[in-house]
């Protein structure tokens, strides 16, 4: 949660961060376009939408429309709602397929009662939690979008935001305010155990209580008694192993193997040659 | 294919003006109106037609002057009729607003919409 650069929503307001150069990026850097469209594919994955079907979706925070693109592909109509017109001129240049709003998150959502079946946001809602103007007050902000959000979807429908949650604080304070508007849901975690691939979703439901989906890469972090010591053999791990290198046996290496898998990585499956020395060769 | 505002969206927009409680459905003041070919999805439209508030749909295209001759009640087992359903596909998904305004029916507040994009930003005083 802690990171070394600073953090956009702390140095402008969202309508004067995304200016032109700022857009420009978004449709020219191709590795933020891949984590854009990352990102989108396991929203609407979380959407859990039904297969086959045409759906009628809302992005909140669409800037230059990416997740709109994968939206298009997969056969969906969708609306964008963003407050940064510079993002907004470059989806129009980008041609993307969704009717474009100019509008505030804070503000609520301009929407009839029951049109979306669902929304999905990525890296947007961080931005609510910021007071820009004297007048602003996060709670109340964060408040009127969740429950105008939750009127304008329909009953079982989901709400997917990806976010860079700053601390737990605001986590918590997120989380509330969607609670008191009546979305039920909590928090996905995806990689927990990787710095870098570890993704943070809010998957809210309206009206029908579902069950949360699992991160990825949680399977096998599980540890069934937390309160407990696991696994007390570990510590004389390298005790019978006197002057030869701890690196180099097959239990190392499967550990390690394990351990990246954790981290969401690619590793190779473990057979029977996983650690097997090769022949010497002339 | 360029991004204007269709009418299947103005039929779901409404007025969030402080104060307002019904600021539906939103006036259309047109000055550049143009139709854009778009694939013709059967089920995605009688999908939608149940969401939709028909009354305001055609008075919508009416106001647009692309009303042809869509019925004012909406016409039972809409599902089978595929005549129907492409009157229907052409309003709700091919006519789009270029420039113009929305009004607020209540408060007569103004959204503009330009280069197909209606700004719905409000004012401190309005939220």
């Amino acid at each position: 949660m802690t990171s070394n650069c600073r953090r956009p929503e702390h140095t402008a307001p969202p309508d004067v961060f995304y200016n032109e150069v700022e857009a420009k990026k978004y449709s020219q850097n191709s590795r933020m376009i891949e984590i854009q469209t990352q990102m989108s594919e396991r929203a609407v994955e979380l959407l859990n939408l039904p297969e086959g079907q045409p759906c009628f979706l809302l992005d909140v925070g669409c800037g230059s429309g990416l997740s709109g693109d994968f939206l298009s592909e997969e056969g969906h109509y969708w609306v964008g709602v963003d407050i940064s017109t510079a993002m907004l001129d470059v989806a129009l240049d980008r041609e993307v397929e969704g009717d474009l709003l100019v509008g505030d998150m804070g503000h609520g959502m301009p929407f009839r009662p029951g049109t979306f079946d669902g929304c999905i946001s990525i890296s947007a809602l961080q931005w609510l939690c910021n007071a820009d103007k004297r007048s602003h007050s996060p709670p109340k902000r964060l408040y009127t979008f969740f429950s105008t959000l939750y009127s304008s979807l329909s009953r079982g429908s989901r709400a997917i935001f990806q976010l860079y949650p700053e601390n737990s604080e605001q986590l918590e304070l997120i989380t509330t305010q969607a609670m008191r508007a009546g979305f039920g849901g909590g928090m996905v975690v995806d990689y927990p155990n990787s710095s870098k691939a570890k993704k943070f979703f809010l998957c809210l439901f309206a009206g029908v209580t579902g069950s949360l989906p699992k991160g990825l890469g949680t399977e096998t972090s599980d540890r069934a008694v937390s309160n407990q010591v696991q696994y007390s053999g570990q510590r004389c791990r390298f005790k019978g192993m006197k002057g030869k290198s701890a690196k180099k046996g097959r239990d190392w290496i499967l550990e390690k193997k394990e351990r990246r898998r954790r981290q969401g990585r690619e590793v190779r499956a473990d057979t029977k040659y996983t650690a097997r020395q090769r022949k010497p060769h002339f | 294919m360029f991004v204007n505002m269709k009418l299947l969206t103005h039929n779901m927009l409404t007025s969030h003006v402080k104060g307002v409680t019904k600021g539906y459905p939103l006036l259309i003041k047109a000055t550049e109106v143009k139709v854009n070919e778009v694939d013709f999805n059967p089920q995605f439209v009688s999908r939608m037609i149940p969401k939709l508030e028909w009354s305001a749909l055609v008075q919508a295209a009416d106001e647009l002057g692309h009303r042809q001759d869509l019925p004012v009640e909406l016409v039972p087992e809409y599902e089978k009729n595929e005549e129907f359903l492409k009157k229907v596909h052409r309003v709700l998904l091919e006519v789009e607003v270029i420039e113009g305004c929305l009004r607020c029916p209540e408060s007569g507040r103004e959204f503009p919409i330009s280069r197909g994009i209606p700004n719905m930003l409000l004012n401190d005083d309005e939220v």
